[in-house]
């Protein structure tokens, strides 16, 4: 039915005939969803609204469970164990799969105590490691240089782009070993997402990558996988040039020629 | 321990705290609405709809002079505040809009509505009760009208604001005087949010005791004559409750009671309207 | 004979609309007069002296302030951690199918008229007092724990509402971190939410200080300042709710107005301070 690719490469994740029914809800809204997330690569998830790519997007980190009655069947296999069980410890899960939001998401306090927040989270409270780690992630994030004779200022004093690098930073600063980018461009300028872009591409040394975009052009110029997702169903899994130039689905070829959506 | 192990230990413990004082507060406020139902119902006879007060010692004694009473207070009030509230209300959201004045002129309502009651009755004793040398229901009617009124203002306000105002341009589009626009077309667009505004307003005043202790006072016999001092069922509650007579004390659990049944009733009448208009959306 | 009615209906909206505040300042004007005889015989003793005695035309307010500043403190600190608390419960911890109950059953509460609390108060809440500290059981105590139940329900509602207005997107960002319900509740929603949830307290605040019937059941209007919190006492609302149609000399009713003025003042100085430096206008309903 669906062609998934094989991946021979290590894996950061395995979804394993994934389920995910929403409170209330009598169909689920991702079905029987099984593929690999190749270790630091970055997956892109595309697909008209209302498939699914958000929801799956969101079962990585268990952000549902903030909210009561969602359900999940199947498994997701990261680390060598299903984090879908009822024991697993979602505050550690949390910071080792990060999180990027689709609106910039700076807290009201300072810059430095945004991006020192998951650290301080965390228990460090040595003020030169703090200083030490918060400026090695807004280097990361391409954004020390603009930041970094106002560290004390308000973060949401930055522009739109500036705030969603800082959650950025932010992100990284707690060193995880996957992102989850929930269309992290869809509330910026086209210079702004320009350099997100750069900067996600940059970032696939360090962790492995899953974005969720409604844009096909950004999937196209970031990704080294692509997922096609419709109704619930991954369609189609393949290395996103391939996804793009020779899609081996009726339905995908339609879909990123335009012909719905 | 960990930090992070230390971190889950307090957020239990700080979770445990908000749902045991949210079981508290429910709990008081639980513990009040029983001991008003179980007394007021145990109160409830037909004798207290057909009877009016009674001389202590005396257990015919009813309620009918504050219940009627109260209905001509509550309904003069209405009388005077609704309209004068719905017209400064449309004046504020369709002849003024952003204006200074017109901010003004919220600002000292929103303040007025948080404003101590019993001052406005100080201030009707002054210039109604005092110049006529008598309390009388008039006083009370005065009081309530303007507490109700700010009420009245700032919802209409707020619900006229809502309607959207392509529905306004199209009406003046077909040539209608602003007037009937406003009559016409706004008004019907607000009906539900205006309608929840005073049952609100209502449900207000109808609480309120403070405003008539020394404006319309009260009367242990039933009382229609607005000029002369007049039975509410807040204020009979008052003298009732803090008097030593068993009987009175209980005919004050009574008006309790229905009292509150009556602005709950309208609480929940005024949700509904404004719940139902939101659906249709 | 439209554009006669056009302005017709024009003008009298505007009249009214003015209306409102002619009579404002007609209220501050009539209740400043009416003081003057009081202000004229006391100046500043008024508010300073503690005797408070009809029959010797002598006027001290204190007693009736103190026990007004007092009993409102009592009620604060009792109702503002309560009210924190079920804000917390609703806004974060209530399983959804709760939330809207509970929630709505705190909004009707704070719609119960005062008469109602306070005669629960006396009928109830005094007794247990009286059994536990000794004494008539009307009290400044008794006082301030029923006027913390009352503002109870409006305080936890506007807290709530206040709390609400975090963006859910802000609250996961926090939880994406590996935040608790509490991490997010201290270090996101309550600094953002700041001037709202302290705006609700001021105007919780501004609502308790003129509270007259919950307090007037349970506090006895005793004009004695005393430290002891379970002797009854006054304040100011009670002053007025028991001695106003009693009053039987010009310079008892000037003293009354006086009392009056100076409440409204107080209330509306505190009103203004949460609506204009704490929360921003919001729909009424």
């Amino acid at each position: 039915m669906a062609t998934i690719i094989e991946i021979n490469k290590e894996k950061a994740l395995e979804v394993k005939n994934f389920e995910f029914t929403y409170a209330g809800a009598d169909t689920p809204s991702v079905k029987k969803l099984s593929m690999p997330v190749a270790k630091h690569n970055i997956t892109a998830l595309i697909g008209p609204s209302g498939c699914g790519k958000t929801t799956l997007l969101r079962s990585f980190n268990r952000m549902h469970d903030l909210y009561p009655n969602n359900k999940y069947s199947g498994e997701i296999i990261f680390k060598d164990r299903n984090i879908l069980t009822s024991k697993e410890d979602l505050i550690k899960l949390r910071i080792q799969i990060g999180m990027i939001f689709q609106k910039p998401t700076a807290f009201p306090m300072s810059i430095f105590d945004n991006v020192a927040y998951g650290l301080k989270l965390q228990g460090i409270k040595n003020r030169t490691e703090l200083s030490t780690r918060v400026e090695k992630a807004l280097k990361d994030a391409a954004i020390w240089n603009e930041v970094k004779d106002r560290l004390k200022h308000d973060a949401n004093g930055l522009s739109g782009g500036q705030q969603q690098r800082l959650c950025i930073a932010r992100a990284v600063a707690v060193e995880p070993e996957v992102l989850l980018f929930d269309e992290p461009t869809s509330a910026l300028d086209p210079i702004s997402t320009a350099g997100i872009e750069e900067l996600i591409v940059e970032l696939r040394e360090r962790v492995s990558i899953i974005i969720v975009t409604h844009n096909m052009q950004q999937a196209a110029r970031v990704s080294d996988y692509t997922g096609f997702m419709y109704l619930g169903e991954l369609v189609e899994l393949g290395r996103t040039e391939e996804i793009f130039v020779t899609p081996k689905e009726r339905l995908t070829e339609e879909y990123i020629t335009g012909k719905f959506g | 321990m960990t930090h992070t192990q230390k971190r889950i230990i307090i957020n239990d413990i700080v979770m445990a705290l908000s749902t045991l004082s949210a079981l508290i507060g429910m709990g008081f406020l639980f513990w009040i609405l029983s001991v008003l139902i179980i007394n007021g119902i145990d109160a409830l006879s037909m004798s207290i709809f057909l009877n009016e007060g009674a001389p202590p010692g005396n257990s015919d004694g009813g309620l009918k002079h504050a219940l009627i009473g109260q209905l001509y207070l509550v309904g003069y009030a209405s009388f005077f505040g609704i309209p004068l509230g719905v017209l400064a209300g449309t004046y504020l959201s369709e002849y003024s809009q952003k204006s200074k004045v017109a901010e003004i002129i919220r600002d000292i309502s929103d303040i007025m509505m948080s404003a101590p009651s019993i001052v406005i009755g100080a201030f009707v004793y002054a210039v109604v009760v005092a110049p006529f040398g008598h309390f009388s229901g008039w006083a009370g009617t005065i009081a309530l009208s303007i507490i109700m009124l700010p009420i009245i203002l700032r919802t209409t306000d707020d619900m006229l604001q809502l309607v959207p105002s392509t529905l306004r341009e199209a009406a003046f589009a077909l040539g209608a005087p602003k007037y009937k626009v406003i009559v016409q077309v706004v008004y019907r667009g607000a009906k539900a949010g205006i309608l929840t505004g005073i049952l609100l307003g209502v449900a207000r005043v109808a609480g309120e005791t403070a405003p008539l202790l020394f404006t319309s006072f009260n009367d242990n016999f039933l009382n229609t004559d607005m000029s002369q001092p007049m039975a509410s069922l807040t204020v009979t509650m008052y003298n009732y409750a803090t008097s030593p007579y068993e009987d009175w004390q209980k005919l004050g659990w009574a008006a309790a009671f229905i009292l509150s049944m009556f602005i709950l009733t309208l609480n929940i009448l005024g949700r509904v309207f404004l719940l139902k208009k939101r659906g249709k959306r | 004979m439209n554009i006669f009615i056009d302005k017709f209906f024009a003008n009298t909206t505007r009249f009214i609309a003015f209306g409102i505040l002619l009579l404002v300042a007609w209220i501050f004007t009539v209740l400043f007069e009416h003081s003057l005889e009081s202000i004229k015989a006391f100046g500043f003793l008024f508010i300073t002296e503690d005797k408070w005695a009809p029959n010797l035309e002598k006027f001290g307010a204190l007693p009736a302030i103190y026990g007004s500043v007092i009993s409102t403190f009592l009620a604060m600190i009792l109702a503002v951690p309560l009210a924190i608390g079920v804000a917390i419960f609703l806004s974060e911890i209530a399983h959804a199918k709760l939330k809207a109950p509970v929630g709505v059953s705190i909004e009707l509460l704070a719609a119960i008229p005062s008469v109602v609390y306070g005669m629960w108060g006396l009928f109830y809440f005094v007794p247990i007092i009286r059994d536990i500290f000794g004494g008539v059981g009307i009290s400044m105590l008794s006082a301030g724990i029923v006027l913390s139940v009352m503002i109870l329900p409006f305080m936890a509602a506007i807290t709530r509402d206040a709390m609400n207005t975090t963006p859910d997107i802000l609250k996961e960002s926090a939880y994406a971190l590996g935040g608790t319900k509490w991490d997010v509740v201290k270090d996101i929603i309550i600094p953002y939410a700041k001037a709202g949830i302290i705006g609700s307290f001021i105007l919780a605040l501004g609502r308790a200080i003129g509270e007259t019937m919950a307090v007037t059941f349970v506090m006895g209007n005793v004009h004695k300042i005393s430290i002891d919190l379970t002797q009854p006492a006054t304040s100011i609302p009670v002053t007025l709710a028991n001695e106003f149609a009693e009053a039987d000399s010009a310079l008892y009713y000037s003293s009354l107005f006086e009392l009056s003025l100076l409440l409204l003042v107080v209330s509306f100085t505190i009103i203004s301070v949460a609506k204009f430096y704490f929360l921003r206008r919001k729909r009424v309903i």
